[in-house]
């Protein structure tokens, strides 16, 4: 699409146009997220396909009584075409009908739903750290380029991104928790959220108790990001810092860090916010290591239980649950790109 | 010298890539011990002539056991990217070079895939299938394509454009002929950066899963296992977990400083980078 043309001396045309592409672009974007859900759906429903050999059987194992089998069969449905049995698992999911954990009984749903508040706690706050930490750093980079802090950020950026999770985590938790003595190594508190909100009634306690425990965990899997995002950070600003409008921001006799904060940063903020969505998928990656780690009690360690007892429609659950929260951050990213950027791109 | 002025990254990373790779390949005949002979006389040893890491909760030389792991994970790491890399540049030069339905179509499959977090895609496909090596590179690749399949056709649409492409349409060559002969060299320099630094997080995701138990199943010592294994002595002998990690860092920063030094070399407008998504 060419971009729209403004008559000239039209002032008051420009803004209402905006706003109209901007609600064109957003109900796009609404549009795009069914299918690509659907094909989610389709993915997860797939697992159950790649099992090799008799389901029944793989499921349950080898000396399982031919009682069960059947019973399995009938509750999954593996006597039913895969085509019958994927159109169930939609109008299932529309219900918030996840199908039954095998080893645990009781309703997928039921089992996610009471473990996806520790992982989003978790996950979230690595983010929030990840984007402090890293646009900071970035920024104090791409100031002082060439001196001391940039060599020093990028060595920590470099080791960052090399540093598997895993590591970092049990190295924290020897430092902290066995070493110092300063945190718990594993658990987790009351929901930060909670905690916050008996913190407001002049109870202290929880507050520090959720934040004693969540510590180690999300800086774990927040330094990471934060060290992706400090690289791009510091060569998008030292790009705009060399453009033009900066150059003349700097002429108007604008303060130094004024230009740099106010007229750099925000227009390297762009691709900032796109990889910030990117690396939320790699956070949900990270947590499930994380949460095995300091036995935080989410979504993850739920996840290896059920992949190690091949729990499939407990797995399915908690791939769709992790590859929706994915989906949903990305579209927030997405739409949040339509505030950030002047110029919106409509292709 | 003048490679390390102009280039550190790529002289420090290949200089680590090949230690590592020397380290896993020449160790069966440079190291006096067998990787799973056990001495229970001589538990968790420092580091010393004999043992040059030390030994582990069985007594066995723990440098041994660090060169088998090495070769492991750099196996399964390039089988895995080899597969996602083949893979990935067929699929991206067809959609790229004859665009239309099959375009349209295989790209929403790529978003499909995209749209799950890389390790929990990975994860999944474990579960179905089992735990083992040949399944870890299965699911490995699976996540990785994606990568390869959108950098490859990003260039040869650009490419599909090209004079000289044109000039080779005008006068009769094949498809075949076109795709290869013209657009795949403008292709390598990109997927090679990409592949280089996707081996840093292949290595990563397979020690990962590793970690969790779901990778190459013991007594194999992989990184990832030993790590894990090494935390149940973390209170008293923090240095199996410590080492294990050691390698794995060592032998991915070797991988990521020396794509950021060819990317310089091979890919200078960056094609590769833009694409590029981390796994852990």
């Amino acid at each position: 699409m060419s971009p729209p043309v403004y008559p000239a001396g039209s002032l008051v045309a420009k803004p209402r146009l905006r706003s109209n592409t901007m609600l064109a672009y957003t109900a796009r974007r609404l549009a795009l997220f069914v299918p690509m859900i659907a094909g989610i759906v389709i993915v997860t429903f797939g697992i159950m396909l790649l099992l090799p050999g008799d389901p029944a059987i793989v499921l349950l194992g080898e000396d399982a009584s031919p009682e069960a089998l059947v019973e399995i069969r009938t509750a999954l449905g593996l006597d039913r075409p895969w085509y019958v049995r994927l159109a169930a698992y939609f109008a299932g999911l529309i219900q918030g009908d996840m199908g039954r954990s095998i080893f645990q009984n009781q309703p997928v749903a039921d089992a996610i739903g009471a473990r996806v508040g520790a992982t989003l706690e978790l996950a979230l706050l690595a983010l929030a750290i990840a984007i402090v930490l890293g646009i900071t750093l970035g920024v104090a980079a791409a100031l002082w380029r060439g001196t001391l802090v940039d060599t020093a950020a990028m060595l920590f950026a470099q080791l960052g991104v090399s540093m598997p999770v895993f590591w970092l985590g049990i190295l924290m938790m020897l430092l902290f928790a066995v070493k110092l003595g300063w945190l718990p190594s594993i658990g987790r508190g009351e929901p930060l959220v909670e905690a916050l909100g008996a913190a407001a009634t002049g109870r202290f306690g929880p507050l520090l108790g959720a934040i004693s425990h969540l510590a180690m965990p999300a800086l774990t899997l927040g330094l990471n990001s934060a060290a992706v995002i400090s690289r791009l950070v510091r060569s998008t600003m030292l790009e705009t810092l060399s453009q033009d409008f900066i150059r003349t921001a700097h002429a108007k006799g604008l303060q130094v860090t004024r230009v740099i904060l106010v007229h750099g940063l925000r227009n390297a903020l762009l691709p900032i916010v796109s990889v910030i969505g990117l690396r939320f998928g790699a956070l949900l990656g990270g947590a499930v290591l994380t949460e095995n780690i300091f036995g935080w009690p989410g979504l993850g360690q739920l996840a290896v239980a059920a992949i190690s007892q091949r729990d499939i429609p407990l797995v399915q659950g908690i791939v769709l649950s992790f590859a929706l929260m994915f989906a949903t951050v990305n579209l927030i990213v997405d739409l949040l790109y339509t505030v950030i950027d002047p110029r919106i791109r409509l292709e | 010298m003048r490679l390390m002025r102009e280039n550190p990254s790529l002289l420090i990373g290949g200089s680590i890539i090949a230690t590592v790779v020397a380290f896993a390949v020449f160790s069966p005949w440079l190291s006096p011990y067998d990787v799973e002979t056990m001495n229970m006389t001589n538990r968790f040893a420092w580091p010393s002539a004999a043992h040059w890491l030390g030994t582990d909760n069985f007594g066995r030389d723990l440098w041994t056991r660090m060169a088998e792991g090495a070769r492991v994970s750099v196996l399964i790491a390039v089988s895995s990217v080899a597969i996602a890399v083949f893979v990935g540049t067929i699929v991206g030069l067809v959609t790229g070079y004859f665009g239309g339905w099959i375009d349209l179509l295989v790209m929403r499959v790529v978003d499909v895939f995209l749209g799950f977090p890389p390790i929990i895609l990975a994860l999944a496909i474990i579960a179905a299938l089992g735990p083992g090596a040949q399944n870890l590179v299965l699911s490995l690749a699976a996540v990785f394509w994606t990568e390869y399949a959108r950098v490859v056709r990003a260039v040869t649409l650009a490419q599909r454009e090209v004079d000289y492409v044109a000039a080779a349409r005008a006068i009769g060559s094949s498809h075949a002929r076109i795709l290869i002969v013209e657009i795949l060299p403008n292709v390598i320099g990109p997927v090679i950066v990409l592949a280089t630094l996707g081996l840093g997080t292949a290595i990563i995701a397979e020690s990962g899963l590793s970690f969790l138990g779901f990778g190459v199943e013991p007594p194999t010592p992989t990184w990832g296992w030993t790590l894990s294994f090494g935390t149940r002595y973390l209170r008293t002998e923090p240095w199996l977990s410590i080492v294990a990690g050691l390698a794995i860092m060592i032998t991915v920063l070797g991988f990521n400083l020396f794509g950021d030094g060819l990317r310089d070399y091979l890919d200078p407008r960056g094609v590769a980078r833009k694409v590029k998504r981390d796994v852990s």
